[in-house]
């Protein structure tokens, strides 16, 4: 049973990470029409700018707050840089230009920080594990992410659905070209949903940085889950962003216990060995195309099929 | 006609061959042998994109797929072709026909993520195969024969199969693009409900060409296989449908020969940055990006556009 | 006397989009060899009428009968290949494809499978002649080489048409084939219409009055997804109630 609390709690820890970088995913998605491949390694910006902010300031939480807005600021020069060369342009095309630029910036962290992971040490004050039951401990930083992760995704939920601009981008992922004639500027909008979208992610980076390996490519897989994420909730939808990211983080870490419990109970040694790993890592995909056999546009769309 | 592109291509493939490499020969007969079996399946995933529009991110499933065929039959002490490549073909048949059905009920981005999703499915269960290696991947005791012949055991041997196969598929292709399928196939690309209110099935089309877009790329798994003598899950790793894309867009979607174009131009331009730096990506990753921004139409366009 | 067995025959059908009925219990049929001509305010229920016919749209109860058949379950290639052939409102061609490859597509479609993997499909002699008239019929012919994507828009209307034509309809189906359509092509366009009666059943959906008490028929008049009048042009144009609803004051 506690195991049962320690995964959940895990599994809503992960879907808020995924949350914060499927967000800035969905909206450029989209407003924007496009498909931007390189919003994993805005993840992985973040943790290594983190970790150098911090030790050059000495301060966890003065690095963290450097590292968001490095990574939004790196956000804008790609986007003025090559982005927005690709508007319009075929969603192949897209997906090679930011595959292409995955390339680079991992192999550039590569060449400046080396290949070895680094590590960035928790700070004092949310180190060390508190007791949320009787019985059950739960390190302090994984609440705190959980707090963080909720506090960022109701302020977005404020800002889409309570200003004027949160209104634009309602508008703008359902219908682009109306709002560009009703006389949006555009240009503007692109680079305030990039530039949010880029410190989503780098924050999101930010924070795991002390409890996952820094290393280049470590943004790589979490993209993968990122998009399955916006897939499942629906292109443009921050809601539907946000349930499925939960959803998958639960279906992840939950899942993979309970099927490797279940592989171990109804196969025998060996077999129960390698199919339950396997099943497990296939789960989310398996639950993915699920919900697309029944729901091809997805949970919430922001276009309703 | 595309025929005159593709004939300098193949000349020149075919140089190896006939001219003395003394020292080098190994390494530029596996450098042709790689890019011969990736032009193969870039032709592959050419057909479904270039003609049907359908833009698979899960295509390395079926490398994976075909190089475990060999692997699985090679542990059971099979390594003959004509054993090989009917089960080869036919595992990929069998792996195309209900994933593409569920595919090609999706539009758009979600058909690439459920692709994506298949092919991450063949990739964990490849890696489950703890008879065949797991994780680590799986050595060929041999490379395929053929009626106790060993063709490909050499460097020379191999890269003529290669050769000889991407020809054969090649003129497939091409065959097939300009045939009465390959004419519905493009039709439904560019609009879908009118070639369906013709009396044309879409869904029969396009999986048609899904299983043998799957199919041809088994062969590659295969061949891949037999060029590394090794089998591995990583032959499924999205980021290896990654470069297939890359190879065919490239090169020119839609173009057929474009695709081969492609492989060649994305492993020479490995080979030649890897030889700068070990860092080559660094310049790669931004030669993509400028490729993309500047030509459009990918490298067959050039030379229709001069 | 037996009358003849209708060629379109529509029972019951109804359809609704939450609140808003756009098919009230319609019963229609459609003489063969006759040109109908259907027409309504906006807002009527036409096209929608038209997708249910084509099958795009899935009637919520009710029927739809070709040639004595019940085809309601029909999807729609099935239901072209019984010649249930449909031009479409926003024009539908295949850009990329010359004129004549865009034709032979509709003449491949009615001719056997397209499960054909290895013959050129451009070297089928018999497909391409079948192109050639009809776009010769439609007024297109000496430009067959040219890509369908850089017609004018007019240019267009026609390619539809003569891919509507090579399809070998039973039943056509047009849906403004005369929208936007400047004053001499609209008389060609009637004149190409007005000989297709013979080969087959036209149901045409049109706002051009003028076109439609020439070229029709028998003339349907909807509003709010019922049937208000049905019959002769010349009776409907006399019909109090179809002048109060639709026409107006005009007239």
């Amino acid at each position: 049973m506690t195991l049962l609390v320690i995964q959940a709690l895990n599994g809503v820890q992960l879907g808020l990470l995924l949350f914060l970088i499927a967000a800035g995913l969905t909206l450029v998605f989209g407003v924007m029409d496009f498909i931007n491949l390189a919003h994993g390694v805005q993840y992985m910006l973040g943790a290594y700018l983190a970790v150098a902010a911090v030790a050059i300031t000495g301060s966890f939480w003065l690095g963290v707050v450097l590292a968001v807005l490095a990574a939004g600021a790196v956000g804008l020069v790609l986007e003025w840089a090559v982005f927005r060369h690709l508007y319009g342009r075929d969603h192949l095309d897209q997906v090679l230009a930011t595959f292409g630029i995955i390339l680079f910036l991992n192999e550039g962290v590569r060449v400046i920080w080396g290949a070895a992971p680094l590590q960035l040490a928790m700070p004092a004050v949310l180190s060390g594990s508190f007791p949320i039951m009787p019985g059950l401990r739960y390190p302090v930083y994984r609440v705190a992410l959980i707090v963080a992760g909720l506090l960022v995704a109701a302020g977005l939920a404020a800002v889409i659905h309570g200003t004027r601009t949160g209104m634009r981008i309602r508008a703008g992922a359902s219908n682009p070209v109306m709002i560009a004639s009703l006389g949006v500027d555009i240009g503007r909008l692109f680079r305030q949903v990039f530039g949010v979208g880029a410190m989503l992610a780098g924050f999101a980076g930010a924070l795991a940085a002390p409890l996952v390996s820094v290393e280049p490519g470590m943004g790589d897989n979490l993209l993968i889950l990122a998009f399955v994420v916006i897939v499942i909730g629906g292109i443009g939808s921050i809601r539907g962003a946000f349930v499925a990211a939960i959803l998958v983080g639960l279906v992840d870490t939950l899942g993979r216990g309970m099927v490797t419990d279940a592989a171990g109970l109804l196969l025998q040694g060996t077999a129960a060995a390698r199919v339950g790993p396997a099943l497990a890592s296939m789960l989310i995909y398996l639950v993915m195309a699920a919900v697309l056999a029944v729901r091809p546009a997805g949970l919430f769309p922001a276009v309703p099929t | 006609m595309r025929l005159p592109t593709a004939v300098p291509i193949f000349l020149l493939l075919a140089l190896p061959l006939v001219l003395p490499m003394g020292t080098h020969a190994g390494y530029v007969l596996d450098l042709g042998a790689r890019i011969a079996i990736l032009g193969i399946a870039a032709l592959s995933l050419d057909l479904l994109l270039g003609a049907g529009g359908l833009v698979s991110f899960g295509h390395a499933a079926f490398l994976a797929i075909g190089a475990y065929g060999v692997a699985i039959l090679d542990a059971n002490a099979i390594t003959d072709a004509a054993v090989v490549v009917p089960a080869v073909l036919a595992a990929s048949l069998a792996f195309a026909i209900p994933t593409g059905a569920v595919a090609l009920r999706t539009r758009g981005v979600n058909f690439i993520m459920i692709t994506l999703a298949f092919s991450q499915m063949v990739y964990f269960a490849a890696g489950s195969l703890a008879d065949y290696g797991g994780d680590d991947g799986y050595t060929l005791s041999m490379r395929t024969t053929l009626f106790h012949a060993r063709p490909l055991a050499t460097p020379y041997g191999f890269y003529a199969v290669c050769l000889a196969l991407l020809l054969g598929c090649y003129l497939f292709s091409r065959a097939l693009v300009a045939s009465r399928f390959g004419r519905a196939l493009r039709a439904i690309r560019q609009d879908r409900q009118r070639v369906q209110g013709l009396g044309i099935n879409p869904f029969a089309i396009q999986l048609a060409a899904i299983a043998i877009g799957g199919m041809m790329a088994g062969l590659a798994g295969a061949l891949l296989a037999n060029a590394a003598e090794f089998a591995s899950p990583a032959y499924a790793a999205w980021q290896r449908s990654g470069d297939l894309l890359i190879m065919v867009i490239l090169g020119g979607a839609g173009s057929v020969h474009g695709a081969i174009l492609g492989a060649a131009a994305v492993l020479l331009a490995e080979e030649a940055l890897g030889n700068v730096t070990e860092h080559w990506r660094i310049l790669y990753g931004p030669l993509l990006v400028l490729a993309v921004i500047f030509f459009r139409g990918g490298l067959a366009a050039i030379g229709r556009r001069a | 006397m037996t009358a003849r067995q209708p060629k379109l025959s529509l029972r019951g059908l109804c359809k609704r989009y939450g609140a808003v009925v756009v098919t009230d219990d319609l019963w229609l049929d459609v003489l063969p060899n006759t040109i109908h001509a259907i027409i309504g305010p906006n807002g009527a229920g036409k096209t929608s009428l038209l997708n249910q016919i084509f099958g795009s749209v899935p009637p919520d109860a009710g029927s739809v009968w070709l040639d004595g058949q019940d085809i309601t379950r029909l999807p729609v290639h099935r239901r072209a290949r019984l010649g249930l052939i449909r031009s479409f409102q926003i024009v539908s061609i295949l850009p990329e494809f010359s004129l004549l490859e865009n034709v032979a597509l509709a003449a491949q479609a009615r001719s056997g499978s397209s499960f054909h993997f290895f013959r050129p499909a451009v070297g089928e002699t018999a497909l391409n002649e079948a192109a050639r008239i009809a776009l010769a019929k439609v007024g297109l012919a000496g430009s067959e080489a040219s890509i369908a994507g850089g017609l004018s828009h007019g240019g267009k209307r026609q390619l539809e048409l003569a891919i509507a034509l090579a399809a070998r309809p039973g039943l056509l189906l047009l849906d403004e084939p005369l929208a936007g359509a400047g004053v001499e092509e609209a008389a060609r366009l009637i004149g190409i219409l007005r000989t297709l009666a013979g080969e087959c059943t036209v149901v045409l959906v049109e706002h051009d009055m003028d076109a439609v008490f020439a070229l029709a028929d028998t003339v349907t008049v909807l509003a709010e997804g019922r049937i208000l009048a049905s019959g002769p042009p010349a009776e409907i144009r006399q019909d109090a109630a179809v002048r109060a609803v639709y026409l107006g004051d005009e007239c």
